[in-house]
């Protein structure tokens, strides 16, 4: 096996990664009643709403301390605290996740102390005009949006859930889920009886309907009743291989309350689902309903009849360091060669968890890079030939320059219709996936082809 | 309903005026609150945006990864040859350099890409941070253009020290700095250099089209299209036609008073501004050209005579519809409410992120009774704005599109994204098909709002 490696250059060229306190917005934006808030510069916020607006077509509302120069020099404080102020008037927040910035973790602004004096300041107010304020640390020069994201669960989870009764629910952290994904653990955990309590839940505030009136915060997200009894249930799933432990909500819980921790990897392809139920049947001595038996059964039978199309293709996969996981582990059972698994992430927990995917399939682990930009992976991919690449719309300028069919995964996709309702996690979500593999290797060998088939 | 008075926050009254209700009167330039969720950006997203479209020249953003990877390759700016402009490059600063500087990765990082991709000029934007940390950007600028043999140049576009405008003017004394640096022999003398146009979905050859046609040179693109050398000679046109109040107003001024070259400002939205720009022009060249005049009437006759009776056709369904503005610049709104009137459709809300009380004196003076003005809105505002006037369409950005989708309102991009030329007489076709694509979709009568009225009436 080729030995994973990370950048050997100086600069950075079309980063595969995005900055730390976007990841912390998004997770802030799937509990109920919040808005998430960046200390820092009026910039960073409108950016990284922009970015998100692009790919889940709807409204981000990213409040920002908007700090200008004399708050760079004498301090964030007294912004903070008004901006805190001013959300909690307009919004009516019931929580306000409050993430730094680069700006703010550079001059040093104390947040928790900060947020402290503030509550301190309107401790007499009712509830509805103090929101509980939660505070997560994100200077993008020490990690990418992901582990924001983390960040920001785990963060939510040790300021937010006291110590709670024992109870019967289920703490789950889905990671970086589409909220069509989101939609389908809950019919999961449904169908298992399962009460579960999944953070965050970005399955509406982040793909709502169309309304008669503007709501301020979508309706939807964890709600915080929930995550305060986090603490006594029965159990907890985190989704994802590569959470480091620091980052992990569900170590946190684990070590604070005795919540038993269970880690799996994302739910796509057989194997990696069939753990997941197994995990789910282990936690709620229940069997499997038959809906998923019929589900798992129809995946493999088209597992077969896909396999012809799509043997020994060569793929590159990239984006978020557990999608990275999943996809390759589907592409590994399907007969489709990753030869190339590359993310702008640095968890270090990448290439184990590949190989752990890949044994025991695929003679040899792919070649696994990390912390790595597409200047990088051009050109570790010089040479590897491949087939079809797999990721966010980042990626598609490769794809062309290579004429190979690009499938859309992960995010951001701005480039095509429908990024927030992807579905590919369970068996039903695996079909999906396989049903776009296979249709986009067979969509280019019709193109390519001067016969004009009708039929492929 | 939630009415306008609810979502507005006391501090902004002022920055807000219904016309025909009090005297004119507005507050602007002010800093945006805290809390209130800016539709606004930084300075560095003001400089990004007037100096990307160079597109022979490398662009090193020097910062966190953020602030590069956001401003990738999102803009329609298109380039007829090098595309270097394209690609995102970044120092991606780690801990370790906000710790102990990074003056030596910045060095080593432009020492890397130039060597990479032999670029004729380089320039390097500093961020937020780096106006924390103190990089000494000049002296590691100049070390690298001295070995390398290229103008690498310092942008000082720290997110904080402002908006967008102040972004325009850090990037506008960047590219003074490139002007002068080459001879200007041979240059016709009725010439031209078109700033503030950024050739989003091709427009800036559509509006060297026409003045191709009038008889006037271009020298330089600034900075759509652009080109390192041609700004380095375009000292030597005759006249600078500055687009957009904002974005290159200031390096035409700096242009005026170190060359002597006049400037004028036009706008290529809308028909009545773009003829208004070719006339300017001409009137400018006359007695160089006695010509001149004809020939851009000549361009005007033939374009209307195309577009008139093609518009006539979308007045007829759009008549009497209500349209709502919010735009980064104020010189974009003046040239929609124009636009719009000549469809038959009613401005009654219009703002924008970053005008002066001059800008909004002007829209107040163009607009009907009842129109709401608004700087530096936000998405509160805005959907009650949008919800009490009852528009048909709203036009805006990225940022506002989910707020009119959210309610059932059409929406028309006019962002640095499109893929459609809306500038020119064409632009202006392209404009109003947008504007019936949406407003005449069937798929409003099924949004609640509608449906709510349709059972109300
Ligand atoms: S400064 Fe930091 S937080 Fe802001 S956009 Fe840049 S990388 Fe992201
Ligand atoms: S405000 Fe500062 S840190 Fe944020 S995007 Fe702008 S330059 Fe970057």
């Amino acid at each position: 096996m080729k030995k994973a490696a990370s950048s050997s250059y100086t600069s950075t060229t079309n980063a595969c990664k995005l900055c730390k306190p976007l990841g912390a917005c998004i997770a802030f934006r799937g509990i109920e009643g919040a808005v998430p808030f960046l200390h820092g510069s009026q910039g960073c916020a409108t950016y990284m709403r922009r970015y998100v607006i692009s790919h889940f077509r709807e409204p981000i509302d990213i409040a920002s301390s908007s700090l200008g120069e004399k708050h760079a020099v004498y301090g964030g404080g007294p912004n903070l605290k008004l901006g805190v102020k001013n959300v909690t008037k307009k919004y009516g927040a019931k929580l306000i996740g409050v993430a730094t910035t680069c700006l703010t973790e550079t001059i040093g602004d104390d947040v928790p102390f900060l947020l402290k004096e503030y509550k301190r300041d309107v401790e007499d107010l009712p509830p509805e005009e103090a929101p509980i304020l939660v505070n997560v640390s994100t200077p993008s020069y020490s990690g990418t949006h992901m582990e924001g994201f983390h960040a920001a669960v785990r963060a939510v989870a040790d300021q937010v859930a006291t110590e709670a009764e024992k109870n019967a629910s289920v703490n789950v952290f889905p990671g970086f889920m589409t909220p069509a994904e989101i939609r389908h653990l809950k019919e999961i955990f449904e169908d298992f009886s399962l009460d579960e309590t999944i953070l965050p839940d970005i399955s509406d505030t982040l793909d709502a309907p169309v309304l008669e009136e503007y709501k301020k915060i979508p309706e939807g997200g964890t709600p915080i009743e929930e995550i305060r009894r986090m603490s006594g249930a029965m159990a907890s799933i985190e989704i994802g291989r590569t959470v480091e432990t620091r980052l992990s909500a569900g170590e946190l819980l684990n070590g604070k309350f005795g919540v038993p921790a269970y880690k799996t990897g994302m739910p796509i392809g057989l194997r990696e689902c069939d753990a997941f139920f197994e995990l789910l049947e282990k936690i709620s001595s229940y069997e499997t309903p038959e809906k998923y038996a019929g589900e798992r059964g129809r995946l493999v039978d088209s597992y077969i009849d896909a396999h012809k199309y799509i043997f020994n293709k060569r793929a590159i996969v990239y984006g978020e360091e557990d999608l990275v996981v999943g996809i390759t582990s589907f592409l590994t059972e399907i007969g489709v060669r990753p030869v190339l698994c590359a993310s702008g992430g640095q968890s270090g927990l990448l290439a184990g968890a590949i190989e752990e995917v890949t044994k025991g399939i695929l003679p040899e682990s792919p070649v696994v890079r990390h912390g790595v930009d597409f200047y990088d992976i051009a050109e570790e991919a010089e040479g590897l030939a491949p087939d079809i690449i797999i990721g966010h719309s980042k990626g598609y300028h490769l794809a062309r320059r290579w004429n190979i069919p690009h499938v859309r995964v992960g995010f951001p996709i701005h480039d095509r219709f429908g990024g927030q309702r992807l579905l590919n996690i369970g068996y039903r979500g695996t079909q999906d996936l396989l049903d776009r593999v296979v249709n986009a290797f067979i969509e280019k060998k019709q193109e390519d082809s001067p016969v004009g088939y009708g039929y492929m | 309903m939630e009415t306008g008075a609810q979502t507005i926050f006391k501090e902004r009254e002022g920055q807000i005026h219904r016309k025909g209700e009090e005297p004119f009167e507005m507050t602007c330039n002010r800093d945006s609150l805290a809390g209130a969720v800016s539709q606004r950006a930084c300075v560095f997203c003001g400089s990004r945006v007037v100096l990307y479209p160079i597109a022979d020249a490398l662009h090193l953003v020097h910062g966190p990864i953020g602030c590069a990877a956001y401003t990738w390759d999102i803009r329609g700016a298109l380039s007829s040859g090098p595309e270097l402009h394209r690609l995102s490059f970044s120092t991606d600063l780690q801990e370790k350099d906000v710790i102990f500087g990074a003056e030596t990765k910045l060095y080593s990082a432009l020492t890397e890409l130039i060597d990479r991709h032999k670029p004729n000029a380089a320039f390097v934007y500093s961020t937020c941070i780096v106006g924390i940390i103190g990089d000494d950007l000049e002296a590691v600028c100049k070390r690298v253009s001295e070995e390398k043999g290229i103008p690498v140049i310092p942008v000082q576009s720290e997110g904080f020290k402002g908006s967008k405008r102040e972004g325009y003017n850090a990037a506008c004394r960047a590219m003074f700095r490139l002007v002068g640096m080459r001879e200007t022999t041979g240059i016709s003398p009725v010439s031209i250099n078109i700033l503030g146009d950024f050739n989003l979905a091709g427009e800036i050859w559509i509006i060297r089209d026409y003045f191709k046609k009038m008889g006037v040179e271009v020298v330089a693109n600034i900075t759509g299209d652009g080109r390192v050398a041609d700004i380095q000679r375009a000292h030597g046109a005759g006249l600078n036609v500055v687009q957009c109040s904002g974005a290159t107003v200031d390096l035409a001024k700096m242009m005026q008073e170190a060359y002597g070259i006049p400037y004028i400002q036009v706008s290529y939205f809308g028909v009545e501004d773009m003829a208004e720009a070719l006339y300017s022009v001409a009137k400018h060249f006359e007695d160089k050209d006695p010509d001149i005049l004809r020939k851009a009437q000549e361009v005007v006759r033939e374009e209307l005579s195309v577009l008139y009776p093609k518009l006539q056709e979308f007045r007829k369904d759009l008549e009497g519809k209500k349209a709502a503005i919010y735009v980064g610049g104020a010189f974009k709104a003046f040239s929609l409410v124009k636009a719009f009137r000549l469809i038959g459709m009613k401005v009654v809300l219009v703002g924008s992120q970053t005008g002066t009380e001059e800008d909004y004196r002007e829209l107040y003076e163009i607009t009907d009774e009842g129109t709401i003005i608004v700087d530096d809105s936000n998405p509160l505002e805005l959907s009650s704005f949008l919800q009490e006037q009852d528009v048909d369409i709203f036009v805006g950005g990225v940022k506002e599109r989910p707020i009119a989708y959210k309610l059932g309102v059409g929406f028309c991009d006019h962002n640095h994204e499109r893929k459609e030329p809306l500038e020119g007489f064409v632009g202006m076709l392209n404009f109003a098909q947008e504007v019936y694509n949406t407003v005449m979709s069937p798929v409003w009568r099924f949004a609640p709002r509608k449906v709510k009225r349709a059972r109300e009436v």
